[in-house]
Protein backbone atom coordinates (compact mmCIF):
# COMPACT_ATOMS: atom_id res chain seq x y z
CA UNK A 1 0.00 0.00 0.00
CA UNK A 2 0.78 3.57 -0.33
CA UNK A 3 1.57 6.50 1.51
CA UNK A 4 -1.05 9.43 0.70
CA UNK A 5 -0.71 12.57 3.30
CA UNK A 6 -3.81 12.64 4.62
CA UNK A 7 -4.65 12.95 8.31
CA UNK A 8 -7.51 11.15 10.09
CA UNK A 9 -7.58 14.15 12.70
CA UNK A 10 -8.37 17.36 12.98
CA UNK A 11 -5.84 19.99 12.75
CA UNK A 12 -5.96 21.54 16.29
CA UNK A 13 -3.62 18.76 17.29
CA UNK A 14 -1.01 20.75 15.36
CA UNK A 15 -0.13 23.03 18.49
CA UNK A 16 2.45 25.65 17.78
CA UNK A 17 3.61 26.81 21.16
CA UNK A 18 6.88 25.33 21.00
CA UNK A 19 7.68 28.08 18.03
CA UNK A 20 7.14 30.87 21.01
CA UNK A 21 9.67 32.43 22.56
CA UNK A 22 8.20 35.06 24.07
CA UNK A 23 4.53 35.03 25.84
CA UNK A 24 2.00 37.53 26.48
CA UNK A 25 0.95 38.13 29.79
CA UNK A 26 -2.71 40.85 30.31
CA UNK A 27 -2.76 42.53 33.32
CA UNK A 28 -6.27 42.24 33.80
CA UNK A 29 -6.22 45.04 36.41
CA UNK A 30 -5.30 47.30 33.39
CA UNK A 31 -7.75 45.88 30.93
CA UNK A 32 -10.35 47.72 29.88
CA UNK A 33 -12.01 44.80 27.31
CA UNK A 34 -11.91 46.83 24.09
CA UNK A 35 -10.67 43.95 22.42
CA UNK A 36 -8.12 45.38 19.73
CA UNK A 37 -5.64 42.50 20.47
CA UNK A 38 -8.38 40.10 19.46
CA UNK A 39 -8.64 42.05 16.47
CA UNK A 40 -4.82 41.72 15.74
CA UNK A 41 -4.00 38.24 16.66
CA UNK A 42 -2.86 37.12 13.42
CA UNK A 43 -3.11 33.73 14.42
CA UNK A 44 -6.96 34.15 15.68
CA UNK A 45 -5.00 32.15 18.68
CA UNK A 46 -7.17 35.44 21.32
CA UNK A 47 -10.64 34.08 22.46
CA UNK A 48 -13.34 36.64 23.92
CA UNK A 49 -14.67 34.69 27.07
CA UNK A 50 -17.57 35.58 29.05
CA UNK A 51 -15.95 36.11 33.48
CA UNK A 52 -13.13 35.08 31.66
CA UNK A 53 -11.18 37.36 34.30
CA UNK A 54 -11.26 37.80 38.14
CA UNK A 55 -9.67 41.51 37.79
CA UNK A 56 -10.50 44.82 36.01
CA UNK A 57 -10.04 48.44 36.68
CA UNK A 58 -13.65 48.82 37.65
CA UNK A 59 -17.23 46.61 38.75
CA UNK A 60 -18.78 47.42 35.61
CA UNK A 61 -15.54 46.25 33.35
CA UNK A 62 -15.92 42.83 35.45
CA UNK A 63 -19.27 42.15 34.08
CA UNK A 64 -18.21 42.50 31.15
CA UNK A 65 -16.06 39.25 28.37
CA UNK A 66 -12.73 39.37 28.30
CA UNK A 67 -9.76 38.27 26.21
CA UNK A 68 -8.30 35.02 26.63
CA UNK A 69 -5.06 34.07 24.84
CA UNK A 70 -4.92 30.21 23.48
CA UNK A 71 -1.16 29.63 24.76
CA UNK A 72 -1.84 26.12 22.89
CA UNK A 73 -1.78 28.29 19.38
CA UNK A 74 0.23 31.66 20.23
CA UNK A 75 3.35 31.50 18.64
CA UNK A 76 4.46 34.71 20.63
CA UNK A 77 4.64 37.11 17.67
CA UNK A 78 3.73 40.00 20.63
CA UNK A 79 1.33 42.00 17.84
CA UNK A 80 -1.31 42.16 21.23
CA UNK A 81 1.20 43.93 23.33
CA UNK A 82 2.22 46.29 20.67
CA UNK A 83 -1.13 47.09 20.01
CA UNK A 84 -3.07 46.99 23.63
CA UNK A 85 -3.60 51.03 24.31
CA UNK A 86 -3.60 50.71 28.10
CA UNK A 87 -0.42 49.32 27.73
CA UNK A 88 -1.26 45.87 29.63
CA UNK A 89 0.26 43.09 27.75
CA UNK A 90 3.76 42.67 28.72
CA UNK A 91 5.78 39.75 26.37
CA UNK A 92 7.65 38.13 28.88
CA UNK A 93 10.42 34.90 27.65
CA UNK A 94 9.28 31.12 27.81
CA UNK A 95 11.77 29.05 28.09
CA UNK A 96 10.43 25.98 27.53
CA UNK A 97 7.66 27.69 25.32
CA UNK A 98 4.67 25.76 26.68
CA UNK A 99 2.12 27.46 29.33
CA UNK B 1 -30.61 11.60 -36.47
CA UNK B 2 -27.58 13.28 -34.12
CA UNK B 3 -24.37 13.93 -35.19
CA UNK B 4 -22.86 11.70 -32.62
CA UNK B 5 -24.41 8.89 -33.25
CA UNK B 6 -22.98 8.81 -36.46
CA UNK B 7 -19.70 8.97 -35.38
CA UNK B 8 -20.06 6.05 -33.32
CA UNK B 9 -20.89 3.67 -36.29
CA UNK B 10 -17.65 4.86 -38.56
CA UNK B 11 -15.45 4.64 -35.31
CA UNK B 12 -17.00 0.57 -34.62
CA UNK B 13 -15.13 0.05 -38.00
CA UNK B 14 -11.94 0.37 -36.11
CA UNK B 15 -10.65 3.16 -38.30
CA UNK B 16 -10.32 6.96 -38.78
CA UNK B 17 -7.49 9.42 -40.20
CA UNK B 18 -7.58 12.63 -37.52
CA UNK B 19 -4.78 14.81 -35.77
CA UNK B 20 -2.82 14.01 -32.88
CA UNK B 21 -5.42 16.21 -30.78
CA UNK B 22 -8.00 14.35 -31.43
CA UNK B 23 -6.98 11.08 -30.70
CA UNK B 24 -6.26 12.23 -27.14
CA UNK B 25 -9.87 13.23 -27.23
CA UNK B 26 -10.99 9.66 -28.30
CA UNK B 27 -9.03 8.21 -26.08
CA UNK B 28 -9.86 10.21 -22.70
CA UNK B 29 -13.81 9.42 -24.16
CA UNK B 30 -12.97 6.04 -24.60
CA UNK B 31 -11.52 6.23 -20.70
CA UNK B 32 -14.76 7.23 -19.36
CA UNK B 33 -13.41 10.60 -18.19
CA UNK B 34 -16.13 12.07 -15.50
CA UNK B 35 -14.40 15.63 -15.45
CA UNK B 36 -12.34 17.78 -17.44
CA UNK B 37 -11.18 21.05 -16.97
CA UNK B 38 -9.88 23.88 -19.50
CA UNK B 39 -7.60 26.63 -20.53
CA UNK B 40 -6.53 27.13 -23.66
CA UNK B 41 -3.09 27.34 -25.27
CA UNK B 42 -1.78 26.51 -28.41
CA UNK B 43 -1.08 23.87 -29.75
CA UNK B 44 -2.96 21.95 -27.10
CA UNK B 45 -6.20 23.55 -26.94
CA UNK B 46 -7.84 21.92 -30.22
CA UNK B 47 -7.93 19.14 -27.37
CA UNK B 48 -10.36 20.39 -24.79
CA UNK B 49 -12.21 21.75 -28.01
CA UNK B 50 -12.91 18.50 -29.07
CA UNK B 51 -13.89 17.27 -25.45
CA UNK B 52 -16.20 20.24 -25.51
CA UNK B 53 -18.14 19.24 -28.43
CA UNK B 54 -18.17 15.55 -26.89
CA UNK B 55 -19.73 16.92 -23.61
CA UNK B 56 -22.10 19.21 -25.53
CA UNK B 57 -23.30 16.65 -27.49
CA UNK B 58 -24.06 13.73 -25.03
CA UNK B 59 -21.02 11.69 -26.61
CA UNK B 60 -19.38 12.15 -22.82
CA UNK B 61 -20.82 11.91 -19.51
CA UNK B 62 -18.76 14.59 -17.99
CA UNK B 63 -18.25 17.78 -16.30
CA UNK B 64 -16.52 19.89 -18.02
CA UNK B 65 -15.39 23.39 -16.62
CA UNK B 66 -13.51 26.51 -18.23
CA UNK B 67 -11.08 27.69 -15.50
CA UNK B 68 -9.09 31.11 -15.23
CA UNK B 69 -5.67 29.76 -15.74
CA UNK B 70 -3.40 26.86 -16.07
CA UNK B 71 -2.88 26.89 -12.16
CA UNK B 72 -6.60 26.33 -11.53
CA UNK B 73 -7.00 23.94 -14.14
CA UNK B 74 -4.82 21.31 -12.55
CA UNK B 75 -6.63 22.84 -9.00
CA UNK B 76 -9.41 22.05 -10.30
CA UNK B 77 -8.40 18.21 -11.40
CA UNK B 78 -6.51 17.66 -7.70
CA UNK B 79 -10.26 18.34 -6.33
CA UNK B 80 -12.30 16.41 -8.92
CA UNK B 81 -9.88 13.26 -8.41
CA UNK B 82 -9.67 13.53 -4.86
CA UNK B 83 -13.54 13.01 -4.91
CA UNK B 84 -13.02 10.15 -6.72
CA UNK B 85 -13.52 11.01 -10.29
CA UNK B 86 -11.53 10.12 -13.37
CA UNK B 87 -10.56 13.72 -14.05
CA UNK B 88 -8.36 15.32 -17.29
CA UNK B 89 -6.79 18.26 -18.70
CA UNK B 90 -4.64 19.58 -21.20
CA UNK B 91 -1.88 21.87 -21.53
CA UNK B 92 1.31 23.08 -23.59
CA UNK B 93 4.27 25.10 -22.85
CA UNK B 94 4.10 28.34 -20.77
CA UNK B 95 0.76 27.01 -19.13
CA UNK B 96 2.34 23.78 -17.88
CA UNK B 97 4.61 26.45 -16.20
CA UNK B 98 2.00 28.36 -14.74
CA UNK B 99 0.81 24.53 -13.16
CA UNK B 100 4.12 23.75 -11.59
CA UNK B 101 3.12 23.82 -8.35
CA UNK B 102 0.23 22.22 -8.97
CA UNK B 103 1.85 19.49 -10.51
CA UNK B 104 3.37 18.87 -6.88
CA UNK B 105 0.44 19.13 -5.21
CA UNK B 106 -1.28 16.04 -7.75
CA UNK B 107 1.43 13.66 -7.23
CA UNK B 108 2.06 14.57 -3.76
CA UNK B 109 -0.97 13.96 -3.07
CA UNK B 110 -1.09 10.53 -4.79
CA UNK B 111 -3.87 11.56 -6.76
CA UNK B 112 -3.60 9.35 -10.42
CA UNK B 113 -4.71 11.73 -12.37
CA UNK B 114 -3.38 11.44 -16.54
CA UNK B 115 -2.67 15.34 -18.13
CA UNK B 116 -2.09 15.59 -22.16
CA UNK B 117 0.61 17.57 -22.67
CA UNK B 118 1.62 19.04 -26.62
CA UNK B 119 5.22 19.80 -26.57
CA UNK B 120 5.97 23.67 -27.41
CA UNK B 121 9.09 25.73 -26.99
CA UNK B 122 9.40 28.25 -24.02
CA UNK B 123 9.75 31.75 -24.69
CA UNK B 124 11.53 34.72 -24.94
CA UNK B 125 11.49 34.85 -28.05
CA UNK B 126 7.98 34.06 -28.56
CA UNK B 127 7.40 30.12 -30.02
CA UNK B 128 4.75 28.13 -30.90
CA UNK B 129 6.72 25.19 -32.65
CA UNK B 130 8.02 21.32 -31.03
CA UNK B 131 10.71 21.12 -28.27
CA UNK B 132 10.57 19.00 -25.26
CA UNK B 133 11.83 22.02 -22.93
CA UNK B 134 8.52 22.30 -21.16
CA UNK B 135 7.85 18.59 -19.60
CA UNK B 136 11.74 18.65 -19.29
CA UNK B 137 11.69 20.94 -16.86
CA UNK B 138 8.76 19.18 -15.23
CA UNK B 139 10.74 15.93 -14.85
CA UNK B 140 11.17 16.48 -11.11
CA UNK B 141 7.46 17.08 -9.68
CA UNK B 142 6.64 13.17 -9.51
CA UNK B 143 4.24 12.75 -12.35
CA UNK B 144 5.00 9.72 -14.99
CA UNK B 145 6.20 11.12 -18.38
CA UNK B 146 5.85 9.08 -21.36
CA UNK B 147 6.52 10.99 -25.00
CA UNK B 148 4.32 9.54 -27.65
CA UNK B 149 5.61 8.90 -31.61
CA UNK B 150 2.27 8.46 -33.56
CA UNK B 151 -1.26 9.62 -32.92
CA UNK B 152 -1.91 6.09 -32.40
CA UNK B 153 0.14 5.82 -29.87
CA UNK B 154 -1.08 9.02 -28.20
CA UNK B 155 -4.49 7.60 -27.92
CA UNK B 156 -3.23 4.54 -26.25
CA UNK B 157 -0.93 6.16 -23.95
CA UNK B 158 -4.30 7.89 -22.66
CA UNK B 159 -6.20 4.55 -21.56
CA UNK B 160 -2.66 2.98 -20.40
CA UNK B 161 -2.27 5.87 -18.43
CA UNK B 162 -5.27 5.65 -16.52
CA UNK B 163 -4.60 1.80 -15.86
CA UNK B 164 -0.83 2.71 -14.59
CA UNK B 165 -1.60 5.96 -12.60
CA UNK B 166 -4.77 3.95 -10.98
CA UNK B 167 -2.75 0.92 -9.77
CA UNK B 168 -2.40 0.56 -6.05
CA UNK B 169 1.05 -0.40 -6.34
CA UNK B 170 1.89 3.26 -8.11
CA UNK B 171 -0.63 6.15 -7.59
CA UNK B 172 1.35 8.49 -8.95
CA UNK B 173 0.10 11.36 -11.87
CA UNK B 174 0.88 10.77 -15.78
CA UNK B 175 1.71 13.62 -18.20
CA UNK B 176 1.69 11.93 -21.83
CA UNK B 177 3.48 13.74 -24.61
CA UNK B 178 2.87 15.04 -28.44
CA UNK B 179 5.23 16.90 -30.61
CA UNK B 180 3.75 20.09 -31.46
CA UNK B 181 1.78 20.27 -34.63
CA UNK B 182 3.89 16.88 -35.97
CA UNK B 183 1.33 15.06 -34.11
CA UNK B 184 -1.11 17.84 -32.29
CA UNK B 185 -2.31 19.14 -35.74
CA UNK B 186 -1.60 16.35 -38.21
CA UNK B 187 -3.78 13.83 -39.46
CA UNK B 188 -2.67 10.08 -39.92
CA UNK B 189 -4.59 6.54 -39.28
CA UNK B 190 -5.88 6.10 -36.59
CA UNK B 191 -7.17 2.26 -35.13
CA UNK B 192 -10.16 3.58 -32.56
CA UNK B 193 -10.47 0.35 -29.89
CA UNK B 194 -13.89 -0.44 -28.80
CA UNK B 195 -15.59 0.49 -25.51
CA UNK B 196 -16.23 -3.08 -24.12
CA UNK B 197 -12.99 -3.91 -24.50
CA UNK B 198 -11.07 -0.41 -23.39
CA UNK B 199 -14.16 -1.08 -20.57
CA UNK B 200 -12.64 -4.24 -19.73
CA UNK B 201 -8.97 -3.06 -19.58
CA UNK B 202 -9.52 -0.10 -18.05
CA UNK B 203 -11.80 -0.76 -14.66
CA UNK B 204 -13.54 1.85 -13.27
CA UNK B 205 -11.28 4.01 -10.48
CA UNK B 206 -11.72 3.10 -6.92
CA UNK B 207 -9.90 5.86 -5.37
CA UNK B 208 -9.19 4.08 -1.53
CA UNK B 209 -9.25 7.83 0.30
CA UNK B 210 -11.49 10.06 -1.76
CA UNK B 211 -13.29 12.91 0.16
CA UNK B 212 -16.13 11.45 2.23
CA UNK B 213 -18.29 13.76 3.75
CA UNK B 214 -19.50 11.70 6.43
CA UNK B 215 -16.14 11.01 7.41
CA UNK B 216 -13.93 14.28 6.69
CA UNK B 217 -10.24 13.96 7.00
CA UNK B 218 -7.63 16.82 6.47
CA UNK B 219 -5.83 16.56 3.02
CA UNK B 220 -2.12 17.65 2.54
CA UNK B 221 -2.69 19.28 5.71
CA UNK B 222 0.75 20.33 8.06
CA UNK B 223 3.27 18.13 8.61
CA UNK B 224 5.96 19.28 10.86
CA UNK B 225 9.63 18.45 10.23
CA UNK B 226 9.17 15.52 13.21
CA UNK B 227 5.73 14.33 11.37
CA UNK B 228 5.92 12.03 8.12
CA UNK B 229 7.18 14.26 5.84
CA UNK B 230 10.56 12.52 5.06
CA UNK B 231 8.50 9.15 4.77
CA UNK B 232 6.30 10.52 2.49
CA UNK B 233 8.63 11.69 0.16
CA UNK B 234 10.26 8.49 0.38
CA UNK B 235 7.35 6.33 -0.09
CA UNK B 236 6.38 8.33 -3.44
CA UNK B 237 9.99 7.43 -4.76
CA UNK B 238 9.02 3.95 -3.57
CA UNK B 239 6.22 4.28 -5.81
CA UNK B 240 7.72 5.30 -8.49
CA UNK B 241 10.46 2.79 -8.59
CA UNK B 242 7.25 0.38 -8.30
CA UNK B 243 5.70 1.98 -11.62
CA UNK B 244 8.43 0.16 -13.65
CA UNK B 245 7.41 -3.29 -12.82
CA UNK B 246 3.28 -1.98 -13.34
CA UNK B 247 4.18 -0.28 -16.91
CA UNK B 248 5.12 -3.84 -18.22
CA UNK B 249 2.28 -5.30 -16.89
CA UNK B 250 -0.12 -2.41 -18.67
CA UNK B 251 1.94 -2.80 -21.66
CA UNK B 252 1.75 -6.47 -22.12
CA UNK B 253 -1.97 -6.13 -21.16
CA UNK B 254 -2.61 -4.07 -23.78
CA UNK B 255 -0.86 -5.74 -26.36
CA UNK B 256 -2.87 -9.01 -25.68
CA UNK B 257 -6.33 -7.15 -25.50
CA UNK B 258 -5.48 -4.69 -28.53
CA UNK B 259 -2.69 -6.12 -30.64
CA UNK B 260 -0.71 -3.23 -30.25
CA UNK B 261 3.03 -3.80 -28.49
CA UNK B 262 4.11 -0.84 -26.74
CA UNK B 263 7.03 -2.95 -25.22
CA UNK B 264 7.59 -0.90 -22.05
CA UNK B 265 9.68 1.81 -20.75
CA UNK B 266 11.44 1.96 -24.03
CA UNK B 267 11.26 0.99 -27.82
CA UNK B 268 14.62 -0.97 -29.02
CA UNK B 269 14.88 -0.49 -33.04
CA UNK B 270 17.23 -2.74 -34.74
CA UNK B 271 19.30 -3.24 -32.23
CA UNK B 272 20.32 -6.94 -32.51
CA UNK B 273 24.20 -6.39 -33.88
CA UNK B 274 24.20 -3.01 -33.48
CA UNK B 275 27.67 -1.08 -32.93
CA UNK B 276 26.40 1.64 -32.10
CA UNK B 277 22.78 3.49 -31.35
CA UNK B 278 21.47 7.03 -30.77
CA UNK B 279 18.49 7.74 -28.50
CA UNK B 280 15.66 9.57 -28.98
CA UNK B 281 12.06 10.10 -27.89
CA UNK B 282 9.23 11.49 -29.53
CA UNK B 283 8.69 12.02 -33.23
CA UNK B 284 12.27 12.82 -34.10
CA UNK B 285 12.39 9.04 -33.10
CA UNK B 286 10.74 8.08 -36.47
CA UNK B 287 12.97 10.51 -38.62
CA UNK B 288 16.15 8.48 -36.74
CA UNK B 289 14.69 4.63 -37.53
CA UNK B 290 14.31 5.99 -41.18
CA UNK B 291 18.04 6.75 -41.18
CA UNK B 292 19.03 3.74 -39.48
CA UNK B 293 17.39 1.99 -42.25
CA UNK B 294 19.40 4.32 -44.78
CA UNK B 295 22.71 3.03 -42.73
CA UNK B 296 21.47 -0.61 -42.54
CA UNK B 297 21.45 -0.79 -46.24
CA UNK B 298 25.25 0.38 -46.67
CA UNK B 299 26.28 -2.40 -44.00
CA UNK B 300 26.00 -0.04 -41.54
CA UNK B 301 25.59 -1.72 -37.75
CA UNK B 302 23.48 0.68 -36.23
CA UNK B 303 20.30 1.11 -34.11
CA UNK B 304 18.22 3.29 -32.68
CA UNK B 305 16.32 3.46 -28.61
CA UNK B 306 13.49 5.18 -28.66
CA UNK B 307 12.82 6.47 -24.92
CA UNK B 308 9.07 6.33 -24.53
CA UNK B 309 9.40 6.84 -20.37
CA UNK B 310 11.22 10.16 -19.46
CA UNK B 311 9.83 9.31 -15.67
CA UNK B 312 10.28 6.63 -14.18
CA UNK B 313 13.87 7.31 -16.31
CA UNK B 314 14.36 3.47 -17.58
CA UNK B 315 17.99 3.27 -16.51
CA UNK B 316 18.08 -0.77 -16.36
CA UNK B 317 16.41 -0.90 -19.59
CA UNK B 318 19.07 1.64 -21.34
CA UNK B 319 22.33 -0.34 -19.60
CA UNK B 320 20.87 -3.63 -21.23
CA UNK B 321 20.63 -1.86 -24.72
CA UNK B 322 23.62 -1.15 -24.68
CA UNK B 323 26.15 -3.14 -23.22
CA UNK B 324 27.10 -4.62 -26.52
CA UNK B 325 27.41 -1.05 -28.18
CA UNK B 326 30.82 0.21 -29.11
CA UNK B 327 29.42 4.00 -28.65
CA UNK B 328 25.98 6.07 -28.08
CA UNK B 329 24.82 9.11 -29.37
CA UNK B 330 21.47 11.19 -27.05
CA UNK B 331 19.70 13.66 -29.05
CA UNK B 332 17.26 15.95 -26.69
CA UNK B 333 14.87 18.07 -28.12
CA UNK B 334 15.07 20.52 -24.88
CA UNK B 335 17.57 22.34 -23.26
CA UNK B 336 18.97 22.80 -19.73
CA UNK B 337 20.05 26.36 -19.68
CA UNK B 338 23.87 26.17 -18.21
CA UNK B 339 23.79 22.44 -18.49
CA UNK B 340 24.15 19.68 -20.72
CA UNK B 341 20.90 17.61 -22.91
CA UNK B 342 18.47 16.55 -20.28
CA UNK B 343 18.63 12.83 -21.63
CA UNK B 344 22.09 13.18 -22.32
CA UNK B 345 22.76 13.64 -18.17
CA UNK B 346 20.10 11.12 -17.49
CA UNK B 347 21.65 8.27 -19.32
CA UNK B 348 25.47 9.61 -18.44
CA UNK B 349 24.05 8.87 -14.89
CA UNK B 350 22.25 5.86 -15.42
CA UNK B 351 25.82 4.39 -17.33
CA UNK B 352 28.05 5.97 -14.67
CA UNK B 353 30.66 3.07 -13.17
CA UNK B 354 28.63 0.26 -14.87
CA UNK B 355 29.30 0.68 -18.41
CA UNK B 356 32.85 3.05 -20.47
CA UNK B 357 31.36 3.61 -23.47
CA UNK B 358 31.85 6.96 -25.20
CA UNK B 359 28.39 8.99 -24.74
CA UNK B 360 27.68 12.11 -26.87
CA UNK B 361 25.12 14.44 -26.37
CA UNK B 362 23.37 16.34 -29.23
CA UNK B 363 20.87 19.09 -28.56
CA UNK B 364 18.93 19.59 -31.94
CA UNK B 365 15.21 21.33 -33.32
CA UNK B 366 14.75 24.50 -30.58
CA UNK B 367 11.98 25.94 -31.43
CA UNK B 368 10.34 23.84 -34.15
CA UNK B 369 13.78 23.75 -35.81
CA UNK B 370 13.81 20.72 -38.46
CA UNK B 371 15.80 18.03 -38.00
CA UNK B 372 16.66 16.67 -40.97
CA UNK B 373 18.16 13.21 -42.33
CA UNK B 374 21.59 14.65 -43.10
CA UNK B 375 21.47 16.13 -39.71
CA UNK B 376 20.67 12.17 -38.65
CA UNK B 377 23.20 10.99 -40.98
CA UNK B 378 25.97 13.95 -39.29
CA UNK B 379 24.68 12.65 -35.36
CA UNK B 380 25.44 9.37 -36.34
CA UNK B 381 28.67 10.14 -37.75
CA UNK B 382 29.76 11.59 -34.80
CA UNK B 383 28.30 9.14 -32.70
CA UNK B 384 30.47 6.13 -34.11
CA UNK B 385 33.36 7.95 -33.80
CA UNK B 386 33.16 7.94 -30.21
CA UNK B 387 34.43 10.68 -28.71
CA UNK B 388 31.56 11.96 -26.49
CA UNK B 389 31.53 15.47 -25.65
CA UNK B 390 28.00 17.73 -26.56
CA UNK B 391 27.22 19.09 -30.00
CA UNK B 392 24.81 21.57 -30.88
CA UNK B 393 23.23 20.40 -34.80
CA UNK B 394 22.25 22.60 -37.47
CA UNK B 395 23.06 26.14 -35.56
CA UNK B 396 23.67 28.60 -38.08
CA UNK B 397 26.41 31.51 -37.52
CA UNK B 398 25.00 34.31 -36.04
CA UNK B 399 27.00 38.07 -37.42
Amino acid sequence: MIMAPIADVSSRVNHTDSWRIQKPIIDYSKCIRCMICWKFCPDACIDVVDGGAIAAPSERTLKMEAPVIDMDYCKGCGICANECPEKCIEMVLDEKGED
Amino acid sequence: MRRGKIKMRVMQKHNAIMTGNEAVAVGVKLARVGFVSAYPITPQTTIVEKLAEMVANDDLDAKYIEVESEHSAMAAVFASELAGVRSYTATSSHGLLYMHEMLHWTAGQRLPVVMSVVNRALGPPWNIWSEQTDTMNQKDTGWMQVYCESNQEALDTILMGYRIAESQDVMLPLMSMEDAFILSHTSEPVIIPEQEKVDEFLPKLDLKFRIDLKNPMGYGSYTPPDGPFMELKKDLMESMKNSREVIQKVTGDFARTFDRDYSGLIEQYRMDDAKYALIASGTLASTGKYVVNQLRDEGEKVGLIRLRFFRPFPDEEILSAVSNLESVGVLDRSISLAANGFTATEVRSALYGKSDIPVTGFTAGLGGRDVRIDDFLDMFKTTKKGKGGNHYINVKEVK
